[in-house]
């Protein structure tokens, strides 16, 4: 889960890192109450999951006496396609100098990596291309735990000068333990800001939840985001299955996720774009099929396309499943469906009697679902 | 006899009592797996379709000498588990639950290697030498014995692409399926380390998919071996920053995209499949060139 900045500051600033003063707020009254309390200027900042915030005008400085005006700007503005709910304001920050700090799940490490960088404010993938001389990595073992000669190679490494060295080090113990503590898979400072009294502020968090923690995570539950396309991802998690919305037409039914996947590509290789990747896993449960159709047809398609590899479970049963799936909802477009494994003949059979379209091979199956998309 | 897994493997299933625990040890017994033991906590002393169950995997080694064990318990418990098999010394471990959080897996995944034990997974199908023994969750009957060494990081797709080997005539030696999670195991250079080995083996599918750099590192690998390599990487039309499925499948800031990993491929020489259905025809021609 992607945790809104408002989100991520919560979390530092319970674990003692400073993330300067502020509030999150959905209205314009809240802005009104709370702007003098906050210094001589402000900054609000749109609340959305989208990067580029601040370049697309969702980042703006005010005045306590302009606060409103610009509020009333951000709250309800529309970013590549999200409508900005709730902002964040906060004092601003009288910035001397500007570092990175980040901590991710390294796969290719198998270990718990920090990074750090004098270069802060700026994206860290940049200057990882153009300074890499001037980012520090140091991979943890979180079976032994951080160390302190690690914190030492990170805060020296990022050259933070002898005044800022007992706060950043600091601050790199108390964000490991909340990366670690919250299942963090990244979490990181951009900016982490020398105020011009000498003091390290987080004035940014960018928080990332693994999903597999959800279960040890109760507190998860309140903090997700459900707009759009969010929402149908996290109605298809709780029904057991996987979803993610694209940008096309053809709707796609799969088991598994990296037959899903492929399914996808050759649908885009044939000339036709999916709607969607939606996992419906092992079963062929007729209930599953009908939670899975409604999340798929709540978008406008042109063609639905099933691809079921019948293995442990065969085709014959997948297609009882589908024809009693078919019987419960409505479809008024053309729907291709594609079973191989144990038992295809029998499936074939089946569902060609019930009338509906059967692909023997994945490539003809595809293609034909493509054409009948391309029709319409 | 294929790699990893053959006639001497003496298999435990760890949550052989439970619903996909008890449904796969039928399956895999079935098919010829030697099953010889089952840990439930609680459950030691009774039987489960003939086979003893236990209550630790320290008591059905002790009683059985098993050098494997397939773990089907719930995710909030794979890490233990995992960890219970490696500190036994249980040499090939499977974990096939999906879900496993990745901070456990980190921990883990620096026990196993300690121990000196081979971890395959976690959410992962298995692995099948086929006319001998599965370890998961694999299909038996779409496989059939041969030479064809196959490794994947999916499951349905893998069983796609064996089922159609299996129709045009090329058996396999054995197909491992190394699971879809970030943190794994056993990745592919360590596959495909055995498959070079493997004297059963002639050539070698590889199925990757987006999300780290396991393919690259793996077509860097492959540069250095004498068998033919044929690859497949799904997930060309994914949007980066979107998990698909898999928890390990997700381009992230630029990297891990499917591009990259078919550049990776082909600047060693190995053809990457379009479509899952030319991988037969790419292997057939790969191993015609080899001879």
């Amino acid at each position: 889960m992607k945790l809104h900045e408002y989100q991520g500051s919560e979390l530092f600033s319970q674990a003692g890192i400073p993330t300067g003063a502020g509030h999150v707020v959905t209205t314009i009254e809240e802005v009104e109450k709370l702007k003098d309390s906050l210094g001589d200027l402000l900054v609000i900042k749109a609340q959305v999951h989208v990067g580029g915030r601040g370049k697309a005008g969702g980042v703006k400085l005010a005045k306590p006496e302009n606060a409103v005006e610009v509020a009333s700007k951000i709250l309800g503005m529309d970013i590549k396609g999200l409508t900005v709910k709730k902002i964040l304001v906060k004092e601003a920050i009288d910035i001397d100098k500007e570092y990175y700090l980040g901590v991710i799940q390294d796969r290719a490490n198998r270990g718990v990596t920090f990074m750090a960088s004098v270069m802060g404010g700026v994206d860290i993938e940049e200057v990882a291309v153009t300074h890499p001389d001037k980012i520090i990595k140091v991979t943890i073992d979180p079976s032994l735990g951080l160390q302190e000669f690690q914190v030492r190679e990170i805060v020296f490494g990022a050259e933070f000068p002898v005044e800022l060295r007992t706060q950043a080090s600091d601050f790199v113990r108390k964000l490991y333990k909340v990366f670690m503590e919250n299942d963090c898979t990244l979490a990181e400072i951009n900016p982490l800001v020398v105020t011009k009294n000498g003091q390290l502020i987080a004035a940014d968090a960018k928080v990332e939840t693994d999903d597999n923690a959800d279960f040890r995570h109760p507190e998860w539950e309140d903090m997700r985001d459900l707009d759009g396309s969010d929402k149908l991802e996290l109605d298809a998690k709780k029904a057991g299955l996987s979803y993610v919305e694209l940008d096309g037409d053809i709707g796609c039914v799969v088991n598994g996720a990296g037959l899903a996947m492929a399914t996808m590509d050759v649908i885009k290789y044939n000339g036709g774009k999916p709607a969607n990747f939606l996992d419906i896993g092992g079963s062929s449960n007729p209930d599953k099929v009908v939670t899975a159709m409604n999340i798929l047809m709540a978008k406008p398609l042109k063609a639905i396309l099933f691809n079921i590899f019948g293995g442990i479970t065969r085709c014959d049963d997948v297609a009882r499943g589908l024809i009693t799936a078919f019987e419960k909802i409505k479809v008024d477009i053309p729907v291709v469906i594609r079973l191989t494994g144990t038992n295809e003949e029998v499936a074939r059979d089946l569902l060609e009697k019930a009338g509906y379209k059967v692909g023997s091979s994945m490539d003809e199956a595809i293609k034909e679902v493509v054409a009948l998309a391309n029709n319409r | 006899m294929g790699i990893f897994l053959d006639e001497n493997t003496k298999v435990i299933v760890q949550g052989i009592t439970g619903r996909d625990g008890s449904f796969h040890t039928k399956q895999m017994l079935e098919y010829g797996t030697k099953i010889v033991a089952g840990v439930t906590p609680g459950k030691g002393g009774t039987e489960f379709n003939g086979v003893p169950v236990y209550n630790t995997v320290e008591e059905a080694k002790k009683a059985t000498g098993a050098n494997c064990s397939v773990i089907f318990v719930p995710a909030k418990m794979a890490a233990d588990a995992i960890l219970e098999a490696a500190s036994n010394k249980i040499e090939l471990i499977v974990c096939i639950t999906e879900g496993v959080p990745v901070r456990d897996m980190l921990t883990v995944y620096q026990y196993v290697k300690k121990q000196g034990v081979r971890l395959i997974g976690p959410n992962c199908p298995g692995l099948i030498t086929p006319g001998v023994a599965k370890v998961g969750i694999i299909p038996g009957h779409i496989h059939t014995p041969g030479r064809i060494g196959v490794v994947s990081r999916s499951g349905t797709l893998t069983y796609e692409v064996d089922y159609s080997l299996t129709k045009a005539g090329m058996g396999q030696s054995t197909c491992v399926g190394i699971g879809g999670d970030p943190i794994i195991g056993t990745n592919f250079i360590d596959v495909l380390k055995a498959f070079e080995a493997d004297k059963n083996t002639d050539g070698v599918v590889l199925m990757g998919e987006i999300g780290g750099n396991d393919e690259e590192l793996a077509a860097e690998f492959v540069s250095t071996m004498t068998k033919p390599v044929v690859a497949f990487i799904s997930g060309r039309t994914a949007p980066p920053g979107k998990r698909m499925g898999h928890a390990g499948a997700i381009i992230s800031g630029g990297s891990g995209t499917a591009e990259g990993k078919v550049e990776a491929f082909n600047k060693v020489g190995v053809k990457v499949a379009d479509t899952p259905s030319q991988v037969v025809q790419l292997l057939q021609e790969a191993l015609k060139n080899k001879k």
